[in-house]
């Protein structure tokens, strides 16, 4: 019983999330479109409101094309393994107090292993094409993705210092509901390091090397059509909103916010997500693109050192304040 | 039909002089600004050699040319660089006038600067946007059409089309400008100085902006002048070569502006240099709008054009509906004189030069056009080589290349 | 320095290979032997007070059809300008009929490499050392140099890339596509030549 209770819970958070992706894409383009003076998408619906869902049935009616010598096995695989991975990330991530499917110990780790993973799906994807530009995203992605995920994981763990748990529910409640608890207060710096590495993590500008669009094509997914090709923008959109909760989670305090909201508990969780997700937008509309061997030297060189600081300063102090107090 | 995917791609080694690979960039390319195809052969993400390929567009307009009269011809200029085809027409009809020793009416200079310097404007603009673009920075390239919106308005009010205008005439201009158009065109001026800030708060002095420029694609003066490099690209690497102020045609010896310079000849100073040019321009442009003297449009000697007041009886009517000439072919060969000529414009792409010879028929025996895309493109295998695919579309964004005019 | 002075030293220097120097509109023009070429032009470019550091154009002139010169069937025009000097001056080098020649100058200018591949592309006027001489705008099997006054305005075949296009596409034909009815629908070839 409690699994077909759980499964229900699962369809529910799936259908969810699935609509939030999709108006997700539609505030982008109408975000970015007024940041350009224009208007973004009018036609559908009104003021385009329809416009995700048209863009769904249009990316699912059209071909699927898998080129002649792809690594067809891989070349089906990769989209599937990438929304996979996503998808399994959300399961942990509590949204309001008590509303997660496993609120497992290790939910910070967690949701580490399964970004990674879906990295795999790009990887992958770049490899089994048989193209150049595919495979030099995805060579590009590895390689980003192996930098930042040091970086990012080093970031948090002043995080995981602070509140002692590797446990997301737990890391909430260490916050507490006041605003002068959140983290991101005394974790300025793996604040810093943790908000480029994200940038860096889900591919969004200025870290879009993988797909640049204008140096290798479309990247990874210069071979993907129809809905092959969508379920790699709705990975990506998940991770964009993945990396967006964690951050609210482990620096912005999580569901709390000045004042309890009767009925809907998860308000101010998805306030802040959404205010992520805008700033991930504006960067976006306002920055060109790293080059390269620039967005290694910045991994390397800045992001991975100044985490390490923070670790050592967040330790001493603790250390100092725990032994003081 | 699973196949081994090793088979077709040959994998790169880590190590840096290991197993090389090749892409082929274009023809079909978004950062390649249309069909120009680059062969790469690539060490990683680095540029071993690099090799342009072009002629996708080849129209054999030099030897169309040869079989057109010299008025029939200017419709072929338009497809040169037919991001500023206005500069192109400006070019040949100049060019013509000189071969044929035609004089131009004051008012038809000022136009005809006029109408360039927009048309330098609208070529920089779209340079800006896809330079920006290619980078990364989506919003300069909505900024930048927005912009480019009001100028093509203005050239469609002027003489009703948008990309191949075909507007002046050898020895003057077809149309008179209005006050209308004059009074649309002060108004983009009054606007455009705070615009051309809008765009650079957004990349001038952006970090990014400054790594992906400064110190990349760097060529010295020498080495551009060796390389044949010309207009902005030329003036980047500090060498004062400007055609409007060497060897004035036009009307531009009689305006005031100066000539940007850069010093280190590497994409950002081409990039400010051609910021700096967008505000002469519109300087050029108030000064043709506050000194345009009356008289007539189209000079008495003109060949190839009739003047209302010379037509015959049974066409008068029908140019004075025009208001200024109609395209009517002479086959009097006595205008036309023998001999060759260079002459060289500022275009907005760089020097572009047209060499006729005629050999006194009313079409030229040879007309050469010596297009800044194609030597631009020539010289990019020397710039890029040693760089990153990365670099690589921003030296093509950079150099400013247009394949129609290349291919020509 | 008046181009003219620029002419006459030229003749000073170069007596054998200055065939004739004229004025036309303004601009002055030598009519030189193609033999020492390089030569010629690294005077102009290095020698104090001329100084034609910039190569402005490089193009070649078929002269078979021209009524007033006597001069031999191809010639190359090298369009020379110094910045610092504000002077041009144009170099025409008459080259054979038979079997064309004449030496690269992209030792002086690298921007001749690609202008002299041009050349060679549309009036198969060959340059002795080019670094790297071929076909630039036409395909790498095109026949004939489309920019001779002999080579005809309609053409009387089909380029040979088109057949083989046409070939794969029928090899390559799954879709709807009918190579023969693309053939039925092009006018047939014009027997006329030109004019």
């Amino acid at each position: 019983m409690d699994i077909l209770l759980l499964l229900v819970w699962i369809v529910i958070l799936f259908i969810v999330v699935m609509l939030h992706v999709a108006y997700a894409t539609y505030f982008e383009r109408k975000i970015i479109g007024h940041m350009q003076v224009r208007l973004g998408p009018m036609r559908v619906g009104w003021h385009g409101l329809l416009q995700p869902i048209a863009d769904g049935i249009k990316s699912f009616f059209k071909e699927d094309i898998i080129p002649e010598n792809a690594d067809r096995p891989i070349f089906l695989a990769a989209p599937i393994i990438c929304l996979a991975a996503m998808l399994t990330s959300l399961a942990v991530l509590p949204f309001a107090k008590g509303w997660v499917l496993a609120d497992i110990d290790i939910g910070l780790l967690f949701i580490f292993a399964m970004s990674s993973l879906a990295s795999y799906g790009v990887v992958l994807a770049g490899w089994s094409s048989n193209s150049k530009y595919s495979f030099l995203g995805g060579m590009r992605s590895m390689a980003q993705v192996i930098s930042y995920e040091i970086s990012m994981g080093l970031s948090l763990v002043g995080v995981m210092l602070l509140s002692g748990s590797l446990n997301l529910s737990a890391i909430v409640e260490a916050q507490g509901d006041r605003f002068l608890g959140m983290y991101i207060l005394p974790q300025c710096i793996g604040f810093f390091v943790f908000f480029v590495s994200m940038l860096a993590e889900t591919n969004r500008v200025p870290f879009d090397l993988p797909e640049a669009e204008t140096e290798l094509v479309s990247g990874y997914c210069t071979e993907y059509s129809g809905m092959r090709y969508a379920i790699f923008f709705m990975a990506e959109y998940i991770g964009m909103m993945v990396m967006a909760s964690i951050a609210t989670i482990c620096f912005l305090g999580g569901w709390h916010g000045p004042f309890p909201v009767p009925f809907f508990p998860p308000l101010w969780f998805v306030l802040k997500v959404y205010l992520f997700m805008f700033v991930f937008i504006w960067l976006r509309a306002t920055l060109p693109r790293y080059r390269y061997d620039q967005l290694m030297g910045l991994g390397w060189k800045v992001l991975i050192p100044l985490a390490l600081v923070n670790i050592v300063l967040t330790a001493c102090l603790k250390a100092v304040f725990t032994l003081g107090g | 039909m699973s196949r081994p995917v090793t088979k077709h791609l040959e994998i790169p080694a880590a190590d840096g002089d290991g197993e090389r690979y090749s892409l082929r960039m274009g023809p079909q390319h978004p950062a390649t600004h249309g069909v120009l195809r680059v062969d790469l052969e690539l060490d990683g993400e680095t540029i071993v050699t690099c090799t342009p390929q072009v002629g996708y567009l080849h129209r054999g307009i030099e030897k169309l040319a040869e079989n057109k009269t010299y008025a029939q011809s200017l419709i072929l200029t338009d497809r040169l660089d037919y991001i500023a085809a206005m500069a192109n027409n400006v070019g040949y009809c100049v060019a013509v006038e000189r071969l044929l020793s035609i004089s131009v009416p004051l008012r038809a200079k000022y136009i005809r600067t006029m109408v360039a310097e927009m048309s330098r404007i609208c070529s920089h603009l779209l340079w800006l946007a896809t330079h920006a673009l290619d980078i990364g920075a989506m919003t300069v390239f909505l900024y930048c059409f927005r912009e480019r919106e009001i100028l093509l308005d203005l050239f469609e009010e002027l003489c009703g089309a948008r990309l191949t205008f075909s507007y002046p005439r050898i020895g003057g201009v077809r149309q008179d400008v209005t006050a209308g158009f004059i009074a649309e065109l002060q108004r983009f001026l009054d606007i455009f100085p705070a615009r051309i800030e809008e765009y650079e708060t957004l990349i001038d002095t952006n970090r990014i902006w400054l790594k992906r420029t400064v110190g990349i694609g760097r060529v010295t003066g020498g080495e551009a002048l060796s390389l044949g490099l010309t207009g902005a690209c030329l003036r980047g690497s500090g060498i004062d070569y400007d055609i409007r102020k060497h060897q004035p045609y036009d009307a531009y010896d009689l305006v005031d502006f100066e000539v940007p310079l850069g010093n280190d000849g590497d994409i950002y100073a081409r990039y400010r240099c051609r910021m700096e040019e967008l505000h002469q321009s519109a300087r050029i442009i108030q000064q043709c709008i506050d000194r345009l003297p009356p008289g007539p449009i189209v000079g008495p000697d003109t060949p190839d054009l009739v003047m209302p007041n010379k037509a015959p009886a049974r066409f008068q009517a029908e140019t004075a509906a025009y208001g200024t000439g109609l395209v009517k072919l002479i086959r009097d060969q006595n205008l036309y004189l023998a001999g060759d000529v260079y002459v060289a414009t500022e275009a907005p792409k760089g020097e572009l030069g047209f060499y006729f010879v005629s050999d006194g028929n009313n079409r030229p025996y040879r007309m050469h056009i010596r297009s800044p895309s194609f030597i631009h493109i020539g010289a990019l295998a020397a710039i890029a080589k040693g760089e990153m695919i990365a670099d690589l579309i921003a030296n093509i964004g950079s150099l400013d290349v247009v394949l129609g005019e290349s291919d020509r | 320095m008046e181009s003219m002075a620029i002419a006459d030293r030229l003749r000073a220097e170069f007596p054998e290979e200055i065939l004739q120097s004229y004025t036309n509109q303004g601009q002055v023009a030598v009519i030189v032997r193609p033999g020492r070429i390089v030569a010629l032009l690294r005077w102009l470019r290095d020698t104090d007070g001329v100084r034609m550091d910039h190569l402005r154009s490089l193009c070649g002139v078929d002269n078979l059809r021209r009524k007033d010169s006597e001069s031999s069937r191809f010639e190359v025009v090298y369009n020379l300008y110094s910045i610092p000097l504000r002077h041009a001056i144009r170099v025409r080098a008459s080259v054979g009929d038979k079997d064309p020649v004449i030496d690269s100058v992209a030792g002086l200018w690298a921007g001749a490499d690609w202008l002299e591949r041009e050349t060679y592309d549309l009036f198969g006027i060959r340059f002795n050392n080019h670094p790297d001489l071929r076909r630039v705008l036409l395909p790498d099997d095109w026949v004939g140099y489309p920019l001779r006054k002999d080579y005809p305005l309609k053409g009387k075949g089909e380029w040979i890339g088109m057949t083989e296009l046409l070939a794969k596409v029928k090899e390559l034909d799954r879709f709807d596509f009918d190579p023969e009815r693309h053939e039925r629908g092009r006018t047939a070839p014009s027997q006329e030549d030109e004019q």
